[in-house]
């Protein structure tokens, strides 16, 4: 069994009061490493055996049509050792 | 004339939207998003809720629904689409409107009383009023934010595309303060505010609403 990843996360042009959010919060906790903070999300999809190249071409297609919105969001799929 | 208004599941405001239908003088049909049958309607409404919890992004799964695929081919042809509030971002979602609703920039549920100011009255579903008017509507979301990148804000500008704005204060970090856009052809319309919600004095704020509803039936007669 393999577990394929797809990270999404807004364009960076694209304002993320989530992140923004959690940026100011972290310095109330006593947390003052962080610059800015992007919130995005993460898919982890289990498929049987290793990938096949059309398998990953097919999640790829899966990916810009329904788990990211390529106006806004960026992603990346990747094979998880 | 027959206007169609779609239930997702998870949608809250197809009653007032049929509501709204009816007493702007057209007959309002209910439409459910799993049958693939448009009943057929002259007009669609896709109203405001939270279809399919909207999970993953607002209006991400509703969009695959088998009604959704009758719409966008109905629309492609030239059928008059209101998306009010999550319809909205349905039809963004749809690719039938460019550009996407996000988070409100402060992050805030609002709910309140909006004053729009009406930009292009050249719609199917805006010719009820003057350009320039202003109207107080409610405004209801979580993420109402209008965005998109500079190409597609130059485009919808110079085509005269945005519909309305809002006046006064950005209430939710919208480029523009865009509060709803047309497609080219001017027969799909997508609106963050409710004008469902202010149809007649007694339930709203104002019946300043109501002209979304009474412009459909001129699109018709021309």
């Amino acid at each position: 069994m393999a577990k394929i990843v797809v990270d999404v996360m807004l364009k960076p042009e694209i304002l993320d009061p989530q992140g923004n959010a959690v940026a100011s919060a972290l310095p109330r906790l006593g947390f003052n490493f962080a610059k800015s903070v992007r919130q995005g999300k993460r898919f982890e999809i289990e498929i049987e055996g290793e990938p096949t190249t059309a398998q990953l071409a097919e999640i790829e297609k899966a990916a810009e049509t329904l788990l990211s919105n390529p106006v806004i969001e960026n992603f990346v799929v990747r094979v998880e050792k | 004339m027959r206007v169609g208004v779609i239930t997702f599941p998870g949608t809250l405001d197809d009653r007032d939207a049929a509501r709204a239908v009816n007493l702007g003088g057209a007959e309002a049909v209910s439409l459910w998003h799993a049958d693939a049958d448009l009943k057929a309607v002259d007009a669609v409404i896709l109203p405001g809720g939270f279809s399919y919890g909207d999970y993953l992004r607002c209006g991400a799964i509703s969009r695959f629904a088998p009604v959704m695929k009758l719409v966008i081919e109905a629309a492609g042809k030239g059928m008059p689409v209101l998306g009010i509030c999550n319809g909205f971002q349905v039809l963004c979602e749809s690719h039938l409107l460019p550009g996407a609703l996000t988070r409100n920039s402060d992050l805030h549920f609002l709910c309140r009383d909006q004053e729009i100011e009406i930009i292009n009255s050249e719609t199917a579903w805006t010719s009820s009023y003057k350009k320039g008017e202003k109207i107080v509507i409610p405004l209801k979301n979580g993420e109402g934010s209008f965005q998109c990148d500079d190409n597609t804000l130059a485009m919808l500008e110079g085509e005269g595309r945005v519909i309305a704005r809002y006046v006064g204060e950005n209430p939710n970090g919208s480029r523009n303060l865009i509060a709803g856009i047309t497609n080219e052809r001017g027969n799909v319309v997508g609106l963050m505010p409710h004008p469902e919600h202010a149809i007649d004095e007694l339930t709203g704020p104002t019946a300043q609403g109501l002209g979304f509803f009474t412009s459909i039936l001129n699109a018709m007669v021309k």
